[in-house]
């Protein structure tokens, strides 16, 4: 099969249109640069009327906004999860991992939860700490003018608390709490736990003329039609061209691997077209990666060449390794006293109102690192499952459980928005042995080989998750609420969800200064391949117990400026 | 137009005239060329590749008129109609449980076999289908088995208690989904407003409140529009 190669020679490739290449896209374009992004998935713009799902009824799906076709229900704004047609990856046995990828412009900021957290300084150098993983070779104080330039650029609304690890920013100002975040409020300051608002990357006020402002429906997750919310298409992207940047979107084109000369340089990257199943070849003097830590990974071990053996920026045999995802863990809380309530809207904006920063002194508790709490709840849209807990909210206060009729229509009117829940998001810690590697025998229906994950939690986790559970019963508690279902035991983990199920996979191509035991510098450019940038979260040494979000796109920035630097320097 | 066509016709019209567009792999130099290319999305914002699920999930014949018949009597069992609100049939609960014991197929067994165990029972008890028994033979059986038996008294019963938790499950989910449910919880939601936090008087009747200092940072609407400035600091200036 010939591959058909473009005359054009673009000044920078972008791979992947998520926070990290469209932060990309954006910046290098806003320079002058001639860029294209190439995208896996089909173009997708939030405010087009066919794919919206923004202020639909659940009568508008006939399954209700059941999970059938789309991991998070039916109007959730993701296309592609931890499944993809055809697409398959493996695991070691004896392990699992959930790889979720996006398959659209914008990838995964399209429907995610827009907690848009700053990493504080001990998050970089947390070795010192503790003596685990590995610092950063950057501090927080370097990477503070790309999170302000960021804040302002792209809107988060927060408040300023002066916290050392949490560090404040340029926010916009706060929804007010809603009546289940009030009850949160207090149970867990009873219970010794600090509640701030919570920092969204929700527009709150307007920041400039062309986004919209929220109109508090509550729907992030299907993606703002008026770009009130931040993804990467409508904030990063279409701003970008139309301001005159040149940018070609490549879109359902997958990304193969990178092409390299005699030596060693990129010289652009290999993609399937796939509509008409061919392979093509795009040229360019830069290839910025930004596919997904997993999937640049993957990348690149698929870049083999005489002068990279060992796969593209693997001479270090680190590509794939120290991957991590967050942490995760909750429970659900029935509130009697949330029953009966006066039914008004309470929509808000899409999540929560407050959010538990992390607290504890690790040094003082049996596992290294933190993590922060996500709160839940109230009277939300009815979609498929709605009214299947009556019984078990019977039980608990004592109710007459079973039954129809005209005593079930006020049960089930008694108990909405009575159930609240908390989520904890923690820090795992990095490991070498934890990884995604190339499974030799299994290619996808693009004829590209995939990924094998082969990923363990350690007691570090375990023991986080339990003091997370212990600390939502003891908060449920003070709140005067009820744990739903029996809490998670040792033999469950307690409720350690699988890696890869919060999605904050990072680790993969981690930055370091030796070029023994890192894939990237500073800057995010190979060691063994100065063209060639990932602007994803592989290069993240350690996730915190953040989100990973708001940082890829400051470090995106930063990894950006340094490309258009090098390349008037003429050093690429 | 009998009542599996009707309900047939209901399910297909959501989909009328999909196309099967997809957007282009070729460069596009602007947004809107590609939004041409995209397709009308089934009413419901679908993808190619889910519209074609929908139509097959359609185009399938699973329960029986007489199935379906029994599910209609069921479902306006557990919520008949009130004085303000109509029963499960009127909001078409059936139509819905048609659709996804098909969408969800691991429904299709339960539903099925609980079916038939209600009219064996039936049978067993007045020689007659459920749906052929009158209103207080049928309430006779669905109070054997509305409620759970935890305690063993009625061990005969528990397929039939299993079954009728599912419908019961179902027929809330079906009835609350719909534009009635919505009315009949008094849902508020789902519609461009602007929050401004707890009412007065439901905060005065739970026992909690607003702290004076927390409230001061959050967002006044009537500055919305003004585009954000800060000063060095952070610290907002409008």
């Amino acid at each position: 099969m010939q591959i058909i190669e473009s005359p054009k020679v673009y000044d920078a490739i972008v791979v992947g249109s998520g926070a990290g290449g469209g932060m990309a896209a954006n910046i290098l374009s806003e320079n002058g640069l001639k860029v294209a992004v190439v995208e896996a998935g089909p173009f997708f713009d939030p405010k087009d009327p066919a794919t919206m799902t923004q202020l639909k009824n659940p009568w508008e799906s006939p399954r209700r906004g059941a999970s059938t076709k789309r991991a998070f229900g039916d109007f959730d704004m993701s296309w592609g999860d931890w499944e993809v047609d055809g697409e398959p990856y493996t695991t070691a046995e004896g392990t699992s991992f959930k790889w979720w990828r996006a398959r659209m412009l914008g990838g995964r900021t399209n429907h995610w939860g827009r907690i848009s957290l700053r990493f504080g300084p001990t998050d970089f150098k947390h070795k010192d700490v503790d003596g685990l993983g590995e610092n950063w070779p950057i501090s927080y104080d370097e990477i503070k003018p790309y999170y302000d330039r960021l804040d302002k650029m792209i809107g988060v609304f927060g408040t300023k608390e002066g916290r050392y690890n949490d560090p404040d920013g340029f926010f916009l100002p706060p929804p007010k709490p809603r009546l289940h975040e009030l009850y949160y409020i207090k149970g867990a300051r009873k219970a010794g736990v600090p509640v701030i608002p919570s920092r969204l990357s929700i527009l709150t006020k307007r920041i400039n003329t062309e986004r919209g402002v929220c109109f508090y429906c509550s729907q992030c997750n299907r993606s703002c039609n008026a770009y009130a919310d931040f993804s990467a298409g409508s904030c990063l992207i279409f701003p970008a061209q139309n301001s005159g940047g040149q940018i070609d979107l490549y879109t359902n084109c997958m990304v193969k691997n990178v092409t390299t000369d005699d030596e060693g340089l990129a010289t652009g990257v290999s993609y399937i077209n796939k509509e008409d199943r061919q392979e093509y070849q795009l040229r360019g003097k830069t290839v910025v990666l930004g596919a997904s830590a997993c999937s640049s990974a993957r990348i690149l071990l698929n870049s083999k060449s005489k002068q990279h053996p060992n796969g593209l920026g693997n001479s270090s045999d680190h590509v794939g390794r120290y991957l991590h995802d967050s942490t995760g863990a909750g429970i659900s809380a029935f509130v009697p006293s949330l029953m009966d309530r006066k039914v008004y809207n309470e929509d808000g904006v899409g999540g929560m109102h407050v959010y538990s920063p992390w607290w504890g002194d690790n040094s003082k508790l049996d596992f290294p690192r933190g993590y922060h709490i996500e709160v839940w709840g109230g009277m939300g849209m009815p979609a498929y499952g709605f009214g299947y807990n009556v019984d078990a909210m019977n039980k608990y206060i004592g109710g007459e459980v079973g039954g129809y009729g005209t005593k079930l229509r006020k049960d089930v009117k008694r108990f909405y928005g009575a159930v609240m829940g908390m989520a904890g998001r923690g820090e795992a810690v990095a490991r070498y042995d934890n990884r995604c590697e190339i499974d030799p025998d299994t290619v996808d229906q693009w004829g590209i080989p995939v990924l094998r994950f082969d990923y363990r939690w350690s007691d570090y986790e375990r023991l986080q998750a339990k003091h997370m559970i212990e600390t939502f019963q003891e908060i449920t508690h003070s709140m005067g609420g009820i744990v739903l279902g029996d809490p998670p035991g040792a033999d469950r983990d307690y409720g350690l969800a699988a890696p890869g199920e919060i999605i904050h996979e990072v680790g993969t191509t981690r930055m370091g200064d030796d070029p023994r035991s890192s894939v990237t510098n500073k800057y995010q450019q190979l060691h063994d391949a100065k063209n060639v940038y990932i602007v994803d979260a592989g290069p993240f040494v350690s996730q915190a117990d953040k989100n990973c979000t708001w940082t890829i796109m400051a470090l995106s920035m930063r990894a950006s400026e340094h490309i258009v630097s090098e390349l008037k320097k003429m050093n690429i | 137009m009998d009542r599996r066509e009707s309900l047939k016709s209901l399910l297909i019209g959501g989909v009328a005239g999909a196309s099967l567009g997809v957007s282009s792999c070729k460069p596009n130099e602007s947004n809107t060329e590609a939004q041409s290319t995209v397709n009308d999305g089934g009413g419901y914002g679908r993808t190619p590749s889910e519209m074609e699920h929908d139509r097959r999930v359609m185009a399938e014949e699973y329960l029986t008129e007489h199935e379906l018949a029994t599910i209609a009597v069921l479902c306006d069992i557990i919520l008949p109609a009130t004085e303000t609100a109509g029963s499960a049939t009127d909001a078409e609960v059936p139509v819905f449980i048609d659709f996804i014991v098909k969408d969800l197929p691991y429904q299709k067994l339960p539903m099925r076999g609980g079916i038939m165990w209600l009219d064996a029972e039936s049978r067993k008890r007045y020689d007659r289908s459920f749906v052929d028994l009158n209103d207080a033979q049928q309430i006779a059986i669905v109070d054997d088995i509305a409620y759970p038996d935890p305690d063993g008294e009625r061990p005969e019963m528990g397929p039939g208690i299993k079954f009728f938790s599912l419908m019961r499950n179902l027929t809330l989910t079906g009835y609350y989904t719909t534009k009635m449910g919505f009315d009949d919880l008094g849902y508020a939601g789902n519609r461009p407003n602007l929050w401004d936090g707890v009412p007065e008087d439901v905060l005065a009747e739970h026992d909690v409140d607003y702290d004076p200092e927390w409230i001061a940072k959050c967002i006044n609407h009537d500055t919305r529009e003004e585009v954000a400035q800060w000063d060095d600091d952070g610290n907002l200036l409008n």
